[in-house]
């Protein structure tokens, strides 16, 4: 491999990897609160395909057009549309106390189904070329640093990038800090160990839960965002998204529930999934073959935390169950 | 000195669907005391202290706190009147330091110091003389560590009344007068205490006085100082009875169950069990006493085929055949194809004995699916013994066909023992048969016990309660961290020299 192909690979791979830490640190706070919310992959579809939606009323409309303003738009946008999704799955899982697996199974179907739904129907009301695009907006998101290129191949590789990766990085090591380091995340991770204790303790657990849950969900949110405007250079593409939903599921596993740990997860996960296309003479097959790397490695430090069987390493206790105060 | 009421309770009552779990119950605390809440099982202690503590809701009825009424509706409101309980299942999260626990919910101003909080923690343990490490996790910690991290908790609060759930359950009679101390302590300092618990002659040595609860109605607040242990039975029962085990000699005593260098490796790759040698024998009660913990479980899961042995051997002598079976490394199903019946009555009731979700008759077949003929179940035979069971260990519910999760603990209890007995076994095996059972539901497993004894069946007996063993048991095994520290005879053995042998490792080593 040449020098420039490295350096595009790196980029290539840390591009990507910023979608896969925020849906993981999303991810990561939900767990954290004992929900294990497998409707990620369907929530940053969700996410992303309300940004689209965005994307499309403002370029349709007469405003004129202003970077600053169409990214905050989109963002807004899969805020609502991600923490809508996510509400759908604390009012059955935490009200209704529905089966968590079943309940994020479903909304996983439900929001990839629905963005493909809406991303076709966007997709034929501009033309009907196949690909939803508004360049425009891909640039405003894929902006670099404007020192970026002064500064050789070190700015190529730190600087080059727009900044939802930058912004993503910041929030899992937010989330880091108050998970360990504040009375909030204290409480949380007793709520997720064990909501019983949590609530002798008066913590609210319907409360930190709902607010995890729906955080959690509008963090994964901005992850599909990030990947349909920055990787995908805000080209709307169906079933592309669930795909790297389930990587980030994987990756909390990959990371022990440690933001921090998602960050370098995110880049390994990022890498191993790019690395096809960097390959030279692989046909489609052998790049098919090497996307499956990332689950490979998660079943390979499944297999280690379980070995090592460390307390600290283990899901949150009470992981996937619901919690009823009143039985006994 | 004056006495001022700490707490008090205005006709309390609460009802979980059709079932009335307290009904107009009275009740006052005075602060410098301790009050004892006695009652028979599924009699509503429980209940009502939760509604104390906030985690239930009462239907009626009013609480006064310094004689003020209040409305405590969560355990966050319970704290701000500054109760605090401590349950019997610890309410702890096993990741967390002890500090952390400690300071769990809490909304104190200022910054989340957690260095200044385990000094704060050192200094309450400090003043009672607890013995306590703030920055340990507590799945590293031992029962009674855990349970001293449960009272600090409620003390960090700044609670000054305080409620303990069955405390004494789960300690050697050496923490439990540790424990006694500090609740001593507490009292003369000014804080109202109340506990619960089944053990008689520890409320008698410890509480100023007894509140009593009958099927979930008050029955009455008598002075300790002017009652007596059969007096308290009375109130509780409601009919007098008799609180002496009769203990038989063995008849024609057999070696059944001969058990040599056993050697036992749990999943975490820690010894368990080491160098066991003991025999069980026919038409006696084999009592193993120990701390919760000390491979008493893994002895019997040993036995009965569910714990790998690596070393050493079960060898079991058939009464009917008089052959000798070597039970080593032997599935449970072959060893009950051999004919060796063993009946087991595991520690975790709900989760190995029994199917919470599945009625008493279910539960049964449990036991009896593989007898039928036919390609469907065969349910006449367990729906006569399930309603067999439910008469002559006077289980209370509402039919055969109600799920056991919704039984009280005694009644679970009974439904699994009267299975096991059901089998007509000739090694009986029960792992802390009345653990949370009151009186009159531990003396009705108890004679079950010694009617089996009598009919010539080897009991094996692991129990908490060091007065039982030596009422019940002609000769008592003592454990300690996984090898047997001596052997004593019920009739001659005395508490004391038992709780000594409970804490020894090894020969000639103590460690406190």
């Amino acid at each position: 491999m040449s020098f420039a192909l490295i350096i595009a690979f790196i980029q290539q791979s840390i591009r990507l990897s910023s979608t896969l830490l925020l849906g993981s640190t999303g991810e990561i706070l939900t767990e954290k609160s004992g929900n294990l919310n497998l409707g990620t992959p369907g929530i940053m579809a969700s996410g992303a395909i309300s940004g689209i939606i965005g994307a499309y009323f403002y370029t349709k409309s007469s405003l004129p057009f202003n970077p600053l303003i169409s990214v905050l738009i989109t963002m807004l946008c899969c805020i609502v549309g991600a923490l809508l999704v996510s509400l759908i799955y604390c009012f059955l899982t935490i009200t209704l106390k529905t089966n968590q697996n079943v309940t994020g199974l479903a909304l996983t179907t439900f929001g990839v189904g629905m963005s493909n739904f809406v991303g076709s129907l966007i997709n034929s009301q501009m033309g009907g070329t196949g690909i939803a695009a508004f360049p425009e907006i891909g640039k405003a998101y894929r902006a670099a640093l404007p020192f970026a290129d002064k500064l050789g191949v070190f700015g190529e590789i730190f600087f080059s990038y727009g900044f939802m990766t930058y912004l993503a990085i910041v929030i899992a090591v937010a989330a880091g800090m108050i998970i360990t380091k504040t009375r909030i995340g204290l409480n949380l991770r007793a709520v997720g160990e064990n909501p019983a204790t949590a609530d002798a303790a008066g913590i609210n657990v319907g409360r930190y839960k709902y607010f995890a849950t729906c955080i959690g969900g509008i963090i994964s949110g901005l992850g599909g965002l990030c990947y349909v405007m920055d990787f995908a250079a805000a080209n709307w593409q169906n079933n592309i998204l669930d795909q790297f939903g389930w990587l980030a599921v994987a990756l909390v596993i990959f990371a022990v529930w440690k933001p921090n740990m998602a960050i370098i997860g995110s880049i390994i996960f990022g890498a191993l999934y790019v690395v096809g296309s960097f390959l030279p003479s692989l046909t489609t097959k052998d790049q098919k073959l090497l996307e499956i790397l990332p689950y490979v490695v998660t079943i390979v430090v499944l297999v280690i935390i379980s070995m090592r069987n460390k307390k600290e390493n283990q899901p949150p206790e009470s992981l996937g169950m619901s919690y009823f105060r009143e039985e006994r | 000195m004056e006495t001022k009421a700490a707490i008090e309770l205005k006709n309390i009552t609460k009802t979980f669907g059709s079932v009335v779990a307290n009904k107009d119950v009275n009740l006052t605390v005075n602060r410098g005391e301790i009050l004892s809440i006695l009652g028979e099982n599924g009699s509503g202690k429980t209940t009502l202290m939760n509604m104390i503590s906030g985690i239930y809701f009462p239907d009626h009825g009013q609480i006064f706190i310094d004689g003020e009424e209040v409305v405590i509706r969560s355990p966050k409101d319970a704290f701000d009147y500054k109760i605090g309980m401590i349950h019997q299942h610890f309410k702890l999260v096993d990741v967390f330091t002890a500090t952390e626990n400690i300071i769990l919910g809490l909304k104190e101003g200022g910054k989340y110091d957690i260095k200044q909080a385990a000094k704060s923690i050192k200094e309450i343990a400090d003043k009672y003389t607890f013995d306590i490490d703030p920055l340990k996790k507590i799945h590293e910690m031992s029962v009674s560590e855990k349970q001293t991290v449960e009272i600090i908790k409620v003390l960090y609060r700044g609670a000054d009344i305080l409620i303990l759930d069955e405390p004494t359950a789960v300690l050697t009679p050496q923490e439990t007068q540790k424990l006694f101390n500090v609740l001593r302590r507490m009292r003369d300092d000014g804080k109202a205490i109340i506990i619960i618990t089944h053990k008689l002659h520890e409320v008698l040595s410890l509480s100023d006085r007894v509140a009593v609860l009958r099927k979930g109605e008050y029955i009455g607040t008598v002075e300790t100082a002017s009652t007596s242990e059969s007096e308290l039975t009375e109130m509780m029962v409601g009919k007098k009875i008799s609180l002496n085990i009769e203990r038989s000699e063995p008849q024609n005593p057999q070696d059944r169950l001969v058990v040599t260098d056993l050697e036992c490796i749990n999943r975490e790759g820690v010894k368990v069990l080491d160098d066991i040698t003991f025999t069980a024998r026919s038409g006696e009660i084999l009592g193993i006493a120990g701390i919760a913990g000390s491979g008493q479980r893994e002895l019997l899961e040993a036995v009965a085929g569910l714990q790998k042995v690596q070393f050493g051997s079960i060898v079991y002598n058939d009464p009917k055949t008089g052959k000798e079976e070597n039970l080593k490394d032997k599935t449970p199903l072959q060893i009950r194809e051999l004919g060796v019946r063993l009946s087991f009555v595991p520690e975790d009731r709900l989760g190995m004995g029994l199917v919470g979700n599945m009625d008493i008759v279910d539960n049964m077949m449990l036991r009896s699916y593989r007898k039928g003929k036919s390609v469907f179940l065969e349910r006449k035979a367990p729906k006569d013994l399930a309603e067999h069971i439910i008469e002559d260990l006077e289980v209370v519910t509402p039919g055969a066909n109600t799920p056991v999760r919704r039984l009280s603990g005694g009644n679970v209890q009974k439904v699994l023992v009267g299975r096991e007995i059901a089998a007509s076994p000739t090694v009986l095996m029960a792992a802390y048969p009345v653990r949370g059972l009151d009186i009159n539901s531990s003396y009705t497993i108890y004679n079950l016990l010694n009617e089996q004894k009598k009919k010539g069946v080897a009991v094996i007996f692991v129990g908490e309660d060091l007065d039982v063993l030596i009422e019940l048991c002609d000769r008592i095994m003592v454990i300690g961290s996984g090898r047997i520290t001596g052997i004593v005879d019920g009739r001659t053995a005395t508490k004391e020299e038992i709780g000594l042998l409970m804490t020894k490792s090894k020969e000639g080593e103590h460690n406190d």
